[in-house]
């Protein structure tokens, strides 16, 4: 089939001065603008890592006094504030555990099996993750009423791996989806059984999943709060113990621990980053 | 093990039933103690019991009208205010960002990794009395020159808005992120200017990621207390606020699980008719 005439190229569209300027400014104004709002994101947590330096005069960490490193050298010296950050490491780390055990379990039964009632598990998954807090924390806290257990270190604990769960289902089913079982039959073919395959092939690939997993756990569990202070009783974490401290002016300290966690957190991330950078196929 | 082999279909339901037992447990089952303790009236002294006790709700509205229509106004505004920050700072990086993409992304995330507390202390400082941003806001004549804003609706606003918009700027990302490039390049090449190559690829195209952003960002908001604590006065209190003294101070638990299951219904409501009425614009457009 040909067209009687072949159609003529359009004409290239002139770019006049006026319009590359124009093109220049507003390519230059997202970067600005981008930058100014990174800018606004690190002010709070450049504030934080600055008046872990301060001297205050009075309790009020709020002007600047002078440099010490003071808060530094004994940074667990206020009182109950070592304690505050032991049990909320503790419950962390048992949360953590719990939680990445439990969510695993599920995401490699929602990637890798169909079965009756998907839909459900996965409503049961996705509607703790969108319940404002403050719903999850006081209901939680009706059922311990109800029971009449005392709150404490264990019902912390418990709610920390209930709100936990899902963020880990989300995170390894993430990394589960592009697994490629063929590598599984093949260690089946090489005479694996079940349990062999699982320990020595599914499991080493899918450890970054679950790695990412505990990671966000770990760091939801350490910062939560609003879940906490419902259930807490008479227990004392480090979110708990900075809000106690709150209205009569927080120590120096608080911000020591503060920029620690937050050291640490930036580090893990920055060598993820890494890893995959050096990892991605250059010009990607 | 024979046992598995000869059930395989039992296997997926074996792996779940930890989880979802847990789940079952200490998310659903609580969720009806709180339906169940919205219907008690009692005090800590005496005991609660249950009586059906619907006046909870009648009083709940009644009585905290003004909180829950502040919380859904404060919580609207900083989610605008975050969609408006948010969309040209994923937008540059998503688009501008080269190799240095995951590096910019982790400026976004890194708000999270200080303290939730903490870092709505560090606002406190910033926003505090005789701190540069006030003396600046002062001298522009936009704070009049007694006036502050640590302690007005302002502060708690902008709080919540820096609080949760790495839950907004997150979900942008990956939508903007996934944007065929190549789709811009054909309406241009097709005489769209940029604006309209914007306008009618670029946005409809990151709409998931606004809609997901909104909500997650809307969400938390609507149930926050820690900011109109710690950067306002009772006269800025939200529903949020209430909830935690009737519930942690007062003791008043009938009234206070009244107001968390009626904080729950709006924000369902909200979901519910917010996903509608985008879900049908974005068909027809």
């Amino acid at each position: 089939m040909t067209a009687a005439a072949e159609p003529q190229p359009l004409p290239r569209r002139r770019v006049s001065p006026l319009t590359r300027g124009w093109a220049f400014v507003r390519r230059h104004t997202i970067t600005v603008f981008g930058l100014l709002a990174l800018a606004y994101l690190m002010l709070p947590i450049v504030i934080v890592i600055v008046f872990s330096f301060n001297d205050p005069a009075g309790r009020y960490n709020y002007t600047w006094e002078g440099f010490t490193t003071e808060h530094w050298t004994n940074p667990f010296g206020p009182p109950f504030l070592g304690d505050a950050v032991q049990s909320s490491i503790k419950v962390a780390v048992i949360a953590t555990i719990v939680s990445v055990v439990l969510g695993t379990l599920v995401a490699l039964a929602l990637v890798r099996y169909h079965f009756r009632g998907r839909g459900a598990t996965n409503l049961l998954i996705f509607v703790p993750l969108t319940a404002p807090e403050i719903v999850l924390g006081a209901s939680l806290l009706t059922l311990f009423l109800n029971l009449g257990t005392a709150l404490g270190f264990w019902t912390i604990v418990i709610a920390h791996i209930m709100f936990c769960i899902s963020f880990v289902v989300v995170t390894v089913r993430a990394r589960l989806v592009g697994f490629d079982r063929h590598v599984e039959e093949a260690a089946m073919d090489l005479g694996a059984n079940e349990y062999v395959t699982f320990f020595r092939v599914t499991l080493p690939l899918i450890a970054p999943g679950i790695l990412a997993g505990a990671l966000l756990a770990f760091s939801l569990s350490i910062d939560d709060f609003v879940i906490t202070s419902f259930n807490s009783g008479t227990t004392e974490t480090f979110p708990l113990y900075v809000w106690s401290q709150a209205q009569r002016g927080v120590p120096a300290e608080v911000n020591v621990i503060g920029t620690m966690i937050f050291v640490v957190a930036i580090m893990l991330m920055l060598f993820n980053v890494l890893f995959q950078w050096r990892r991605q196929p250059k010009g990607a | 093990m024979t046992f598995f082999h000869r059930h395989r279909w039992l296997t997926p339901y074996v792996l779940l039933a930890p989880g979802l037992a847990f789940l079952f447990l200490f998310f659903v089952v609580p969720l009806y103690y709180l339906g169940y303790t919205s219907l008690q009236e009692g005090t800590v002294q005496i005991g609660y019991t249950f009586t059906w006790a619907w006046d909870n709700y009648s009083s709940a509205f009644g009585d905290y009208r003004g909180q829950f229509l502040r919380s859904l106004e404060y919580a609207g505004i900083a989610t605008v205010v975050a969609l408006l920050i948010s969309y040209p700072l994923t937008y540059w990086i998503a688009f501008r960002g080269g190799r240095w993409k995951n590096l910019l992304l982790l400026f976004i995330i890194a708000p999270f990794f200080v303290t939730y507390l903490i870092r709505t202390l560090a606002w406190q400082n910033i926003l505090s009395d005789d701190g540069f941003v006030v003396n600046v806001l002062q001298f522009v004549g936009l704070v009049a020159d007694d006036g502050r804003v640590l302690a007005t609706s302002t502060a708690v606003i902008a709080g919540i808005t820096y609080n949760f918009l790495p839950f907004m700027a997150l979900p942008l990302y990956v939508s903007l992120e996934q944007i065929d490039k190549s789709l811009i390049e054909a309406a241009k090449d097709l005489y769209a200017s940029s604006t309209k190559a914007f306008l009618r690829v670029t946005l409809p195209l990151s709409m998931p990621g606004v809609i997901a952003g909104t909500l997650l960002t809307f969400i938390p908001a609507a149930g926050d207390f820690i900011n109109a604590e710690l950067l306002g006065t009772p006269r800025q209190a939200m529903i949020g606020n209430v909830i935690q003294s009737k519930f942690l101070e007062i003791t008043d638990y009938g009234q206070a699980a009244a107001l968390s299951m009626i904080l729950m219904a709006v924000i369902l409501v909200l979901i519910v008719v917010y996903t509608r009425v985008l879900g049908t614009e974005r068909m027809a457009g």
